[in-house]
């Protein structure tokens, strides 16, 4: 017969509703592991997707995600010819927040060169973009079907195909389109703001007399030559031919003096170390004050269940139960309670991980390192109770 | 091993609680010998010092002055003797029961007759049959898988008994174990002890302030202020 158990039965209605309270409570601490590891994986997912060796990027930035980073399209040309370099190809990104059925929607809107790489990682339904305008592929996890029309600043775009779990290091799911529609968007997303931003600088220039009407007119023509640039990329990726050297690339690159070259595994570093190191911390410091929350309350539990018992113990030590049945009537318990509560948070969040905003990434390296700790808490804690019970004299028992 | 030719041998025990001017002397130079399957009375008032010897020939109350021998064995000579491990002696050698009844309520009526025999390694399942064997004689038998806060108290209390016999200890030591029964209960229960002292040669000591619950026994000491006064 083993008393931890049958006394469990006897009070089990406490029991449970304990063990779901514990449970809830590692439950938040499974999520809050799998939100950091989430965090990681949403952080890293477009530079995975691209599957580039090297990020060529403004200089002194650490574009294009931590930072923001402008550099001409045609540098690609230039870039591709450097020994080593296989392929390279612009892509441009920018957040987009629109209206969509009266709530605000966000995602990440991606600009590749259909011919480029960086475009999507996978097509789940429906094709690639074909055309080389107003065609859209979407994440699955905006919930938009294909053949939907969504307006861009001047134009509408067709979503054509889904793809997967791609989304930018702040979590928006992403959505691709042509290079081309891409800066459109970026650029000429108000046609009237243009023209009347043209037309301030010519009556600004109108203002300086020292210009000849064919000085004047120079000006001019390539005032609308700014203005309309619209061949801006963030970055341009590139592919190394298989034994190429990364750095003998990366230098060659460097030397032109206005780009940035970054590995994969500095932008890794970047993305990882700098973005999300807050975050990681912040959550972090919640899960160890969630821990300590755990183990003062199991420590409680544990403690008022031994108080509780103190004449059972008494009678038990009366009858000359050995101190190993008391320890173990109290640390199997603890144990018990601490293993059950683990299953009931785990089971939780099993079910409704998926239904989190954020990706949420369980890890099996964390599961076991966390039950590792909720059975430490729960051997200490029952230390506590262990002490007092080995108090505990026998003559207790005899008071009614 | 020659069987020890008293069960409980006990020579000017004295208890004093407490120290300096707040002592209390509880009982003072008590001796008695109580020979196996012998039923033996503690009469007294309330305070005059019955639990306190009790106590202290159960191992549970260490004795100030004097020596206590259960079933030959010295367990204090001015205090406890050192190195004794008293819960095994409790547990092999003695058997209490208490006004009241002092059962584990977690557990049926079963499982506490039957904890007390798993303590003394037995299998579950030996100890099971024994315990439900123990109870059914103690008409019991429809009790078994009830919790105590379900048993009447003349109930609980044969519970006890039967837990205190059940590893046929020497000596069976009872504090006013009729106290919280009725008198007819209270009869049943101090008989059912008789016959038990008797069938597994046990000593019984039974202490008690109701002289009515002692006819028959083979010997009654008076106590009054902690002296043995007959
Ligand atoms: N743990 C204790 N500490 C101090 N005094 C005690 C203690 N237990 C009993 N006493 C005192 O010892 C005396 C005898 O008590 P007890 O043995 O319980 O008598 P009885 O069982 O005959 O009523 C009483 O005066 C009581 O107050
Ligand atoms: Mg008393």
């Amino acid at each position: 017969m083993n008393l931890a158990i049958r006394d469990i039965q006897f009070h089990r209605g406490r029991f449970i509703l304990t063990s779901i309270g514990l449970g809830l409570l590692i439950g938040v601490v499974i999520s809050m592991g799998g939100i950091y590891r989430g965090l990681s994986a949403d952080a890293l997912s477009i530079l995975e997707s691209v599957k580039a060796d090297i990020w060529v990027v403004q200089q002194d930035t650490n574009g294009p995600f931590a930072e923001s980073s402008r550099i001409p399209e045609d540098i690609k040309y230039r870039i591709k010819a450097v020994p080593g370099v296989a392929d390279a190809s612009p892509i441009s990104f920018q957040t987009i927040q629109v209206e969509r059925q009266g709530k605000p929607f966000r995602f990440f809107l991606i600009g590749y060169e259909l011919n480029g790489f960086g475009g999507p990682p996978e097509i789940l339904a429906g094709r690639n973009i074909r055309q080389k305008h107003y065609e859209m592929v979407v994440a699955k996890a905006m919930k938009i079907e294909i053949g939907e029309k969504i307006n861009l600043g001047i134009h509408d775009y067709t979503v054509v195909g889904i793809t997967g779990k791609v989304v930018s290091s702040g979590g928006d799911p992403a959505a691709y389109v042509s290079l081309a529609d891409a800066q459109d968007i970026q650029f000429k997303k108000d046609n009237d703001a243009i023209r009347n931003d043209r037309a301030r600088i010519n009556s600004n220039l109108a203002g300086i007399r020292s210009l000849s009407p064919v000085q004047a007119k120079y000006v001019n023509q390539n005032i609308a030559g700014i203005t309309e640039s619209t061949h801006t990329v963030n970055t341009v990726v590139a592919k190394l031919t298989p034994g190429a050297n990364l750095h003998q690339v990366q230098e060659q690159i460097r030397r032109w003096n206005h780009f940035r070259p970054i590995s994969v595994e500095e932008q890794t570093k970047i993305l990882t170390k700098g973005m999300i190191e807050k975050s990681r911390m912040q959550i972090g410091l919640f899960r160890v004050i969630l821990l300590v929350i755990s183990a003062v309350i199991i420590s409680l539990i544990i403690y008022t269940s031994t108080i509780d018992k103190i004449k059972v113990i008494a009678t038990l030590k009366l009858i000359g139960a050995q101190n190993r049945v008391i320890i173990g009537m109290i640390l199997q318990q603890s144990l018990l309670m601490g293993v059950i509560a683990y299953a009931i948070g785990y089971g939780l969040i099993l079910l409704t991980y998926k239904r989190f905003p954020r990706r949420i990434v369980l890890e099996a390296f964390d599961l076991q390192v966390l039950f590792i700790i909720v059975i430490v808490i729960c051997t200490l804690s029952s230390f506590v109770g262990i002490r007092k019970a080995l108090k505990v004299e026998p003559a207790e028992a005899l008071g009614g | 091993m020659d069987k020890a030719m008293y069960a409980i041998e006990v020579e000017n025990l004295t208890k004093i609680y407490g120290k300096g001017e707040t002592a209390v002397t509880a009982i003072a130079d008590a001796t008695l010998q109580v020979k196996p399957g012998e039923l033996v009375a503690i009469l007294g008032p309330s305070g005059s010092g019955k639990t306190t010897l009790l106590t202290s020939i159960g191992l549970i109350n260490e004795p100030t002055h004097g020596k206590v021998v259960i079933d030959g064995i010295t367990v204090a000579d001015q205090g406890w003797l050192p190195g004794l491990d008293l819960k095994r002696m409790r547990r092999e050698k003695l058997g209490f029961i208490f006004q009241h009844h002092n059962l584990i309520s977690f557990l049926t009526a079963l499982e506490n007759v039957m904890i007390a025999l798993e303590i003394n390694d037995l299998s579950p399942s030996e100890a099971r049959s024994r315990a439900a064997e123990l109870l059914t004689s103690l008409n019991l038998g429809h009790r078994l898988s009830s919790y105590p806060q379900a048993l009447s108290g003349g109930e609980a209390q044969r519970v006890a008994i039967a837990r205190a016999l059940a590893n046929k200890p020497r000596v069976i030591l009872a504090d006013e174990p009729t106290a919280a029964l009725d008198t007819e209960n209270g009869k049943n229960v101090m008989t059912l002890m008789k016959s038990l002292a008797v069938e597994n040669q046990s000593a019984v000591l039974v202490v008690t302030h109701d002289h009515r619950m002692v006819e028959g026994f083979d010997r009654i000491f008076h106590v009054r202020d902690g002296l043995i006064v007959s």
